[in-house]
């Protein structure tokens, strides 16, 4: 006999991230899932975005890593509280991990949680981890079909950070196409051409994380 | 290889399911995927195999259906299915408009349905 189901075959991690996305509303925590290639620069981005914003907001990440904890060593550098997870081979970060992760942070008084994602542009689109917007890094060193090669992770973010612009003179990288194929399927997507190294471009982030905190607090 | 954590709460949802059913044996599990999601079928049906084996649900059958990705155009409302396999780029064929589609359908992951006996 045929039994008609239709279930979304990820509602356990989904039932997860509403909860946690309930419980996020309730602290007015901004809770941002940052998402790239591995080398495109997310800690670096962090590292600088901590470091600049220290005196004004406070923020915690959480770091997914395959194996080691060199990531969540480098942000904690900079005064954040870091929380290691360690995915022993694991693509992506799931709702779970990111509730067992909160243990081991003090949410007093956040404004924004970080969850640094495992660097793959492929899986971690498809596991909401309770996060308000998913933030989509790409450098230009890695060529600009990459929205139209995994249209998913640029169709699903709010923001897409173009980084490593330092280097655009080097890098054959067509920054309209990039930016054209991202607003094909997701025509409000926000555009930050930066360089994490230089800090060309961040104040144009900082400003967006400003207004989405404030955002989330009222 | 995400494909493994799908076929654990695909696994996950089977057990319920039959639960609900007396727990008869399972023939067949239908999934639907869209081409916008990030499934490979092939490894999802490796993942499927492997964690199936010794298990009571071992030599049920997969099956998968991939659903196309529709989008309606942002400037005149048009309905379509874009022929590019990537979706990324498709401009409407009514009015050329390139940004802004919304996305229909093509994202989806979900059982159909389970027979059992």
């Amino acid at each position: 006999m045929q039994i008609p189901v239709v279930r979304n075959i990820l509602e356990a991690n989904t039932n997860v991230a509403d909860t946690l996305k309930t419980f996020f509303a309730q602290k007015g925590i901004l809770v941002l899932n940052l998402m790239s290639s591995p080398g495109a620069g997310k800690t670096t981005l962090l590292e600088r975005t901590l470091t600049d914003l220290r005196n004004e907001l406070r923020m915690a990440v959480i770091e997914g890593d395959l194996q080691t904890d060199n990531d969540a060593r480098r942000v904690a550098a900079t005064g954040a509280q870091a929380v290691q997870i360690n995915t022993e081979g694991g693509c992506h970060l799931t709702a779970s991990q990111v509730q067992e992760a909160l243990k081991s942070i003090d949410l007093t008084g956040l404004d924004i949680l970080f969850v640094e994602n495992v660097g793959n542009l492929v899986c971690p689109a498809e596991f909401d981890v309770g996060e308000d917007f998913k933030v989509a890094l790409l450098s230009v060193a890695e060529g600009d079909d990459k929205p139209e090669k995994y249209p998913l992770l640029f169709h699903i973010s709010a923001v897409m950070l173009l980084n490593k612009i330092d280097l655009l003179p080097y890098v054959d990288f067509d920054m309209d196409k990039a930016s054209r194929h991202a607003r094909t399927l997701n025509a409000d997507i926000s555009l930050f051409p930066v360089s994490a190294r230089t800090s060309e471009g961040l104040t144009a982030w900082y400003d967006w994380l400003r207004e989405k905190v404030r955002a989330k607090r009222a | 290889m995400h494909e493994l954590s799908i076929a654990q709460s695909l696994l996950a949802l089977i057990e319920d399911e039959m639960a609900k059913h007396d727990n008869k044996r399972l023939v067949t599990v239908k999934v639907k995927h869209g081409r916008l999601s990030a499934v490979v079928p092939e490894a999802l049906a490796m993942a499927f195999e492997v964690m199936t084996t010794d298990t009571r649900l071992a030599g049920a059958q997969l099956v998968m259906e991939e659903s196309p990705v529709v989008l309606r155009c942002r400037t005149c409302g048009r309905e379509f299915s874009p022929e590019s396999p990537s979706a990324a780029f498709a401009p409407c064929p009514g009015c050329g408009e390139e940004l802004g589609h919304t996305v229909l359908s093509g994202r989806e992951l979900y059982i159909e349905y389970l027979e059992l006996e």
